[in-house]
């Protein structure tokens, strides 16, 4: 409904949408947006409440990784909702197994707070799931197929060959506010005839 | 009616929207009967381009039928006549028209006060493209308002296909205007960079246009064979040295004229590490665009060349190497193309059989299909080129 609020910068006889028809986003650019902007999310959280974070799941101590992987998290958000989605998506999924691993050191019989970090891999599990899903739909949706491409080699655009094609518009006046400076060979050319014209001029 | 509307970042959808209405006393409605989906029409998917509103009409190469025409644009249309209609909307009328410069019309941008901001200055209103240029609705639909619709038109004669003419609106002249600006010479080496539409055009121009030899650069089987079809040796940056090649095609010289027929979006490669710190820069924000390929083509220009650009830059670029083009007296010509400077010209080299553009088309759909085919158009899937659709 955005284009309703956008119509202001239109003029009266401008079109305005009256229903919307399907879209060039396919459910995999979708996913990919969603996982782009949890990304961001995520990031944003890890950044600036990191203390939190270590607190909730017993990582006291461990702020300085939270922030770090925040950082990264907002990489893979910026790089998921650009038009390399792809390449997003499969950094998230590497990122995923490094979350994994980070919060199964926090899986000590010791650690009061085991029951969060086991519900924080549970959710890192499922993210991790839909993130491989969506990488490889995005791939598989982007990606050139192999095989041999079509064959163009009988598209000249020349109706009478390009043989007949060559400098035939040399009829055609380069305008003169478009003319480059001289070439060298323009300049070798008329290098001589000047010559001639100066031995000739009377000194 | 339907048309393709840019929702966000790569969500275009085939919405139903009001008909447009005439607003001035010089616009005239269309009924769109082609339309295109064009390179730069990917910057806007990706939303690299600033200033696109949620509900902006996509496309900006279109062709139709007159329906419906404003008092003061009588003198020039009639209802029926066939027209291609110029990307840039154009007065025909302000200093910049007079000159020939139409991409920069001082009259048709509807948000100078925007344009004049972010540009310094304003430039033409452009169709289906960012507000900065007017947030015009664009040709990807039924209908399309053509705003100072005496001046912003191709009349296209009847008997000749669609797909023959519909790039005069854009590609066609973008790929002649990219080569005419390097002033191209017999003696000359021109190097294009990228074999996508705007860039197929410009070797068929700088064949036509008598260059020594054309080479093109992309590493696209299927775009590098289109374009040795159009008489250009190729140059498969995966497998080769563009800069080594390009010497040795040269006699060590190098091009002396250089086309950017890429612009923003550099193919990302890890064999090119400036691309993927570009990539990096993009993403966050810190670099709007990807400007490698304007990097190769100041380093392996021969000294005193010309650069064309008439790939399309959205904003800042980085580590330009401008000790490399000050001490070369490197010539760098670029704009949006002035499209109806050099239309009337192709039409003729068109009727007279010289080119036929529509070599380029690859798919055609109906416009119900346009926003999988951007999804196509922007993988490379299904050896995908050019892409028109049929609304």
């Amino acid at each position: 409904m955005t284009y309703s609020i956008s119509n202001i910068a239109r003029s009266k006889g401008d079109p305005k949408v009256l229903h919307s028809g399907p879209s060039s986003l396919g459910a995999a650019d979708r996913l990919a947006r969603a996982l782009g902007w949890y990304s961001i999310g995520l990031g944003l959280a890890e950044l600036f409440a990191a203390k939190r974070i270590t607190r909730a799941l017993g990582m006291e101590g461990k702020e300085a990784l939270v922030r770090a992987y925040g950082v990264r998290e907002l990489g893979h958000g910026i790089v998921s909702l650009s038009p390399d989605k792809h390449l997003g998506l499969w950094s998230r999924v590497a990122g995923d197994g490094l979350d994994i691993a980070t919060l199964m050191t926090a899986m000590r019989h010791d650690n009061p707070k085991r029951d969060n970090v086991g519900i924080a891999l549970a959710a890192v599990l499922g993210v991790t799931l839909l993130d491989i899903i969506g990488a490889q739909g995005v791939t598989a949706r982007h990606s050139r197929p192999h095989g041999r491409p079509r064959s163009y080699r009988d598209r000249t655009g020349f109706p009478q060959g390009v043989q007949a094609a060559r400098g035939a518009a040399r009829d055609f006046k380069v305008p003169p506010d478009m003319r480059a400076v001289p070439t060298l060979a323009a300049v070798s050319d008329r290098a001589p005839q000047e010559k001639a014209q100066e031995k000739a001029r009377p000194h | 009616m339907r048309a393709l509307v840019w929702h966000g970042k790569e969500d275009i959808r085939c919405d139903t929207v009001t008909d447009p209405e005439i607003e001035q006393p010089r616009d005239a409605i269309v009924k769109v009967t082609s339309c295109a989906i064009c390179g730069s029409d990917l910057h806007l998917f990706h939303n690299f381009i600033p200033a696109m509103l949620p509900g902006d009409i996509m496309g900006h190469e279109m062709m139709g039928e007159v329906v419906e025409v404003g008092p003061e644009a009588r003198h020039k249309l009639k209802v029926g006549d066939r027209v291609v209609v110029p990307f840039t909307i154009i007065c025909g009328q302000c200093d910049q028209c007079k000159r020939g410069n139409f991409s920069v019309c001082e009259a048709t941008n509807r948000k100078k006060y925007l344009a004049d901001k972010v540009f310094g200055h304003p430039t033409a209103g452009l169709f289906g493209y960012t507000h900065l240029t007017g947030g015009y609705p664009g040709g990807q639909a039924e209908y399309l308002r053509v705003p100072f619709a005496d001046a912003t038109h191709i009349k296209v004669p009847d008997g000749i296909p669609d797909e023959k003419v519909l790039f005069l609106g854009d590609i066609f002249p973008t790929g002649w205007q990219a080569a005419v600006q390097c002033d191209i010479q017999p003696t000359d080496t021109v190097a294009i960079w990228g074999c996508g539409p705007v860039g197929q055009m410009a070797i068929r121009s700088a064949v036509l246009l008598g260059a020594k030899q054309v080479v093109a650069i992309d590493h696209l089987p299927e775009r590098l064979e289109m374009a040795e079809a159009g008489g250009a040796i190729t140059i498969n940056f995966d497998e080769e040295s563009v800069v080594e090649r390009l010497n040795e095609l040269t006699g060590g010289l190098g091009p002396e004229k250089c086309i950017d027929a890429i612009g923003m979006e550099a193919h990302v490669s890890p064999s090119m590490p400036d691309t993927v710190y570009d990539r990096a820069k993009q993403m966050v924000g810190a670099e709007s665009d990807r400007p490698h390929v304007l990097r190769e083509m100041i380093y392996v220009c021969r000294p005193a060349g010309v650069i064309s650009i008439p790939g399309v830059y959205g904003g800042l670029v980085d580590k330009i190497p401008m000790g490399q083009l000050m001490n070369k007296g490197l010539t760098i010509r670029t704009g949006q193309t002035h499209v109806n400077r050099w239309t009337d010209d192709l039409l003729r080299r068109i009727e007279e059989g010289q080119i036929d553009p529509s070599f380029v088309i690859t798919h055609s759909v109906s416009l119900e299909e346009g926003p999988e085919m951007y999804k196509v158009f922007r993988d490379k899937q299904d050896s995908c080129i050019k892409v028109v659709l049929k609304p």
